[in-house]
């Protein structure tokens, strides 16, 4: 049977549990992960469908927003052009530390097919990429799994983002 | 049936087609051998010096100096009932004969007739627009203008409409690269971290998948392998191609089982 009641007793009789604030603030900030409403291609559909009922973000206290200063995720989700990519940049940078970057799809990571003069060759040209995803689109299944490894990420790091040195990336 | 073509040495043809691809020729009719066509040609060359007119495929190609586009085009506007313009383009033609052929294909939605009126441009000549006859051209112009540096004389608004404003070239131009020039390549770095940003981006990683069958440092020498940085300009080893024994599965064996379990 279940026991609903606190045993007092096991904790010197006080509602007490011990962690460390490391894994305090990164429990809060990894189960509540704030994505930017932001689709470039094809793959934003499928962002839609992982945000939507049937795959559902919301148990992961994933809630996209609308605005870049309410967001700490960045999902760059399709073919960057380079026309855009200044605008992509611009949004990164309006958003509030910490930040993670998801790279979504094939054309996010390298530029996929698009191997022309207006594609950015793979996003990481212009924005630290922290979890690079597969695929060309990416199922909403792939994207929940991109974004639990990056939950595991955040959960390792330290608490303090000038600790985290951001070693395979080539800026920040 | 399907023709059969021998597929057996198919990987040892080129790579790539003909970048310039000559399309072979559709047969041409005589404009006299369609009534309605033939009326409204007479309509035009009343008043607009054609050089040329023929039936392709059941259009009607017109072709006028590219100083008399406008007037061709009011002309079959107005009195031949060319309510539509479907599109206006250019195709480069620079490196053949020095020129740009500029088409209007056109639509008569009341006697269902398309006609497409071509003029010949020197690179660096301007076109009349003909935004005045129809709003569809504005964009058209303009994306004539973006893709191949054609300047249209008396558009509302001609400014580049797909690429950055400030984006150098023009790049459906034939002699434009695919993979983009200089500009093109550092474009996004420039604009966003600066020129100085160049060196600690570096360069773009293009086609990353593609297979160099003499690289023996990246992994990409499948069933050729060698000691990593290996020295193979003096020939390779014979290195036969080994596979696990879960991989090559005998079938035959597993009958006895199947059997067994029958």
């Amino acid at each position: 049977m279940a026991q609903h009641q606190v045993n007092y007793a096991s904790a010197g009789g006080l509602p007490v549990a011990l962690t460390t604030v490391d894994h305090l603030i990164n429990w809060g900030r990894s189960n509540s992960l704030w994505p930017l409403t932001y689709g470039l291609a094809c793959c934003a559909i499928e962002m839609m469908a992982a945000g939507d009922s049937r795959y559902d973000f919301d148990r992961f206290g994933t809630i996209f927003r609308a605005s870049p200063r309410q967001a700490d995720v960045m999902i760059l989700a399709g073919t960057l052009s380079k026309k855009h990519a200044e605008f992509a940049r611009r949004l990164y940078d309006q958003m509030t530390e910490p930040k993670w970057v998801i790279s979504m799809g094939s054309c996010a990571n390298t530029g996929g097919m698009f191997n022309t003069y207006a594609t950015v060759q793979g996003v990481d040209r212009i924005v630290p990429v922290d979890i690079y995803l597969p695929g060309c689109a990416p199922r909403p299944e792939t994207l929940q799994y991109a974004l639990m490894m990056l939950q595991k990420k955040i959960r390792k790091e330290s608490a303090d983002m000038n600790k985290n040195k951001k070693q395979n990336l080539r800026l920040v | 049936m399907r023709k059969y073509v021998p597929k057996d040495s198919v990987q040892k043809k080129a790579y790539y087609t003909d970048r310039f691809h000559v399309v072979p020729s559709v047969p041409t009719e005589d404009v006299s051998s369609d009534e309605v066509f033939a009326k409204q040609l007479e309509t035009l060359k009343a008043k607009v010096d054609v050089k040329s007119a023929s039936i392709m495929i059941g259009q009607m190609r017109i072709e006028v100096d590219h100083k008399d586009n406008f007037k061709a085009i009011e002309i079959l506007k107005n009195e031949c009932d060319y309510a539509m313009m479907t599109e206006m383009s250019a195709v480069d033609y620079l490196a053949k004969d020095g020129e740009f052929e500029i088409f209007y294909q056109l639509l008569n939605l009341k006697e269902r007739k398309r006609v497409r009126v071509v003029c010949r441009i020197k690179e660096g000549l301007a076109i009349e627009s003909i935004v005045p006859l129809y709003k569809a051209a504005n964009f058209a112009e303009r994306e004539m203008f973006d893709m191949f540096g054609i300047y249209v004389n008396n558009h509302p608004f001609l400014k580049r409409i797909i690429m950055p404003d400030d984006w150098e070239g023009h790049p459906l131009l034939k002699t434009y690269p695919l993979q983009g020039d200089e500009f093109a390549s550092w474009y996004e770095v420039d604009k966003i971290f600066g020129k100085e940003a160049r060196e600690a981006i570096g360069p773009e990683n293009r086609d990353p998948s593609r297979i160099d069958r003499y690289d023996t440092k990246r992994f990409s020498r499948v069933g050729h392998e060698v000691p990593f940085g290996a020295d193979i300009s003096e020939g390779e080893p014979e290195t036969p191609i080994e596979y696990s024994e879960t991989f090559l599965v005998n079938y035959n064996a597993s009958q006895k089982q199947l059997e067994n379990r029958k």
